[in-house]
């Protein structure tokens, strides 16, 4: 550094992105694949395990909503269109559920480096991710051997994964925000991320419930999203019809709506906390 | 002079020796704080959850405002090693964690330039499900690096930590001491321009501290910016060109490193022993400094920690730091309460001139209970009639260990028997 190349600048205090972006996208690559590695490399069945956990919820649901709820009758294909949904889901409930305490379990490096506080949620998020591709690989092959031809509808299923993993960075980073403050979000969201597997069309089809039911679930986000996959992926012959199943464009936007607030919420209370976390835990 | 109880600033600058001055770095300033105070809320009673707040939403949470730091400025210049001293709570590791972005100061500024690496703690983020390999461009990342540097610069971080045939192991197999080599390894490689230390010297063995000092020396010479937060004065003296002295959040005291000591051993020393019957006013003034001490077994072996029961023996080399005439010495040693559980006395009657050595040896009885341990050494020195200066110097930290019953602060051999009063008649 010579005598001319010195420059002073404003050190940055910390923050979400604390550090600058480059260093934290690096530092996002790093851990996630370091998560995603250690996640199943110390257990015996290794990678079967990303797999296997969700085949088996799946089972569990499709014996009682065949064999209780008489649902394979009803809907077409149901057990593939269950399965796609429970990854889905799968991956929102596992987040979501991993952030929670994700910035107190890595206390030592929010403390003591100038750790971007972002990263450690989005690290979660991203390594669930990894996994749901994973999932998605093992859902298309059951949904090709039943029978399902592939369908150019099928790349709609891309923008609704990024819009899934838009809404479950923002819910991530919401509850991962208010942990250190508030350890009752734990509890709280278990209990809230139960309600939205129920108020969301994963066991069963929008179609199936009846309009009153239909105008409190249009107020999920995630409602329309697994509307919308569920029938591009295993009902290819339906025509664009989310909207037309949530009731029109009115219940969409109340969705549309709640969406972005809960984005901006996340981006809004993150920011505010960022900067005191090490000083909360 | 003034007499009487100490004060702390008001008092002329010690008698120091002018070398910090001449090879004290003048290039530019690289850190400059300006006006940062800090202000932690601490809670008297803790609201941890959204119940408290919701079955007592009226009741003003009462709040102690500590201010761990208040209106502090300073600068300092490229190439220097930077010491900030102060006791517990003095709010010199708030500094240093605003300096590394991990808080944020309420008021202030503080610009660097450069690129600045933080070390406060050794091991931080280290993952022990992650071989060394991976720990290290793991590391790397986090202190700045790109993947591709932090895997260019993988062979000498494995290298140094002189770990090469465990490079792939997990952390989580590897002993604690190179587990600590380690971490060290990984942490210094980041070829930052300025480097925030707080006390990871504290760590490890005596080779270990060797190591580290060897590191520290090497980025001094290579005009590496360092700063470095410690209660340790003789590291400080020995090799920080300036010093800070932090008390209560406020700069009591910075420049050469001699005066940043002394003023730190008045505060910490608060209060000098009196003789019985003397009647002299003490002052406090700068009379030596530690050059080496050393805790020893009976065998002579050089130990850390001593156990139960086992005498210790001292062995202690002080420098005059002004001619002194017959100095006297008091020992206290302390435990961890800041109890001073008994003292000793010695004196030398001799001249000693400026930085002539004094060699305090000796053996000690031991009856301390296991527990932590100081040897403070009060230095006095005759002024004349009605003045004794004099001077606390921390000599040792010394862990005895044992596993005998932590009753009272030492054991004293008692025999006392129990018996049945009255010849037993029920």
């Amino acid at each position: 550094m010579s005598e001319q190349a010195v420059q002073l600048r404003e050190v940055p205090g910390p923050s979400a992105l604390g550090g600058g972006t480059r260093r934290a996208l690096e530092l996002l690559y790093v851990i996630a694949v370091n998560d995603f590695k250690k996640a199943y490399f110390g257990t015996a069945l290794g990678y079967l395990w990303a797999i296997a956990r969700p085949l088996m919820q799946f089972g569990v649901l499709l014996v009682v909503f065949t064999h209780v709820f008489h649902f394979r009758a009803k809907v077409p294909h149901y057990p593939e269109f269950l399965l796609f949904n429970v990854v889905l889901f799968g991956f929102f409930q596992e987040a979501t559920m991993g952030a929670v305490g994700s910035i107190v379990g890595h206390e030592a490096v929010v403390r003591k480096t100038q750790f971007p506080r972002l990263v450690i949620p989005l690290a979660v998020v991203t390594t669930t991710l990894l996994n749901l591709m994973l999932n998605l690989v093992v859902a298309f092959v059951f949904i090709l051997g039943s029978g399902i031809s592939p369908s150019w509808t099928w790349l709609g299923l891309i923008p609704i994964l990024v819009a899934l993993f838009v809404f479950t960075t923002a819910v991530s980073m919401i509850v991962s925000a208010l942990y250190p403050r508030f350890r009752d979000v734990a509890i709280m969201w278990a209990v809230l991320a139960m309600a939205l597997f129920y108020a969301t069309p994963v066991l069963y089809p929008l179609s199936a419930v009846n309009a009153g039911l239909r105008d409190v679930i249009a107020l999920n986000p995630l409602a329309p999203l697994f509307d919308l996959a569920q029938r591009w992926v295993t009902n290819p012959s339906t025509p664009w019809p989310g909207a037309a199943a949530l009731g029109g464009p009115a219940r969409l936007a109340i969705a549309i709506f709640a969406y972005a607030a809960v984005c901006v919420f996340a981006v809004w209370i993150f920011r505010r906390e960022a900067p005191r976390i090490a000083e909360e835990l | 002079m003034p007499q009487g109880s100490p004060t702390i600033g008001d008092e002329p600058a010690a008698p120091t020796h002018s070398q910090h001055e001449d090879r004290r770095p003048s290039g530019p300033v690289v850190i400059e704080t300006r006006g940062v105070c800090k202000t932690f809320r601490i809670p008297d009673h803790r609201v941890d959850s959204l119940k408290e707040r919701a079955v007592h939403p009226l009741r003003r949470i009462e709040h102690r405002l500590l201010h761990a730091l208040r209106d502090v400025s300073f600068d300092i210049h490229q190439g220097e090693f930077f010491g900030i001293v102060g006791r517990n709570g003095s709010g010199k590791s708030s500094l240093l964690k605003i300096m590394a972005s991990i808080y944020r100061a309420d008021a202030g500024r503080v610009r660097m330039a450069g690129r600045v690496a933080p070390f406060i703690e050794l091991g931080v983020g280290v993952n022990p499900d992650l071989t060394a390999r991976e720990n290290a461009i793991l590391n790397g990342v986090m202190m700045g690096l790109t993947r591709r540097e932090a895997q260019r610069r993988l062979g000498a971080v494995i290298e140094f930590a002189e770990l090469e045939e465990f490079a792939d192991l997990k952390l989580k197999n590897y002993s604690s001491g190179m587990m600590v080599r380690f971490a060290f390894a990984a942490m210094v490689q980041a070829d930052a321009d300025i480097m925030l230390i707080d006390e990871v010297l504290a760590v490890g063995d005596a080779a270990f501290a060797q190591k580290c000092m060897d590191v520290f020396h090497e980025r001094r010479a290579a005009g590496k910016t360092i700063v470095l937060v410690t209660h340790d004065m003789a590291t400080v003296q020995s090799i920080c060109h300036r010093a800070m002295l932090l008390d209560d959040g406020e700069i009591k005291y910075i420049g050469d490193p001699d005066g940043a000591a002394l003023r730190y051993y008045r505060l910490n020393f608060a209060g000098p022993p009196r003789d019985g019957g003397d009647e002299r006013q003490p002052m406090i003034d700068f009379n030596a400094k530690v050059v080496e001490a050393t805790l020893r077994d009976p065998s002579g072996q050089a130990v850390e920690n001593v156990e139960q029961g086992v005498p210790i023996a001292i062995d202690v080399v002080l420098e005059a730091a002004r001619s002194l005439d017959g100095p006297g010495f008091a020992f206290h040693v302390r435990n961890d309460d800041g109890v001073v559980v008994f003292g000793f006395n010695t004196s030398l009657d001799r001249q000693v001139p400026i930085g002539g050595q004094i060699r305090l040896q000796g053996r000690i009885e031991n009856r301390l209970v296991p527990g932590r341990y100081y040897l403070d050494c009060w230095v006095r020195q005759n002024e004349d009639q009605s003045v004794v200066a004099v001077q606390g110097l921390r000599l040792l930290g010394f862990v005895v260990y044992g596993t005998a019953p932590r009753d009272g602060v030492v054991t004293i051999d008692a025999t006392v028997e129990a018996s049945l009063q009255g010849g037993g008649a029920l």
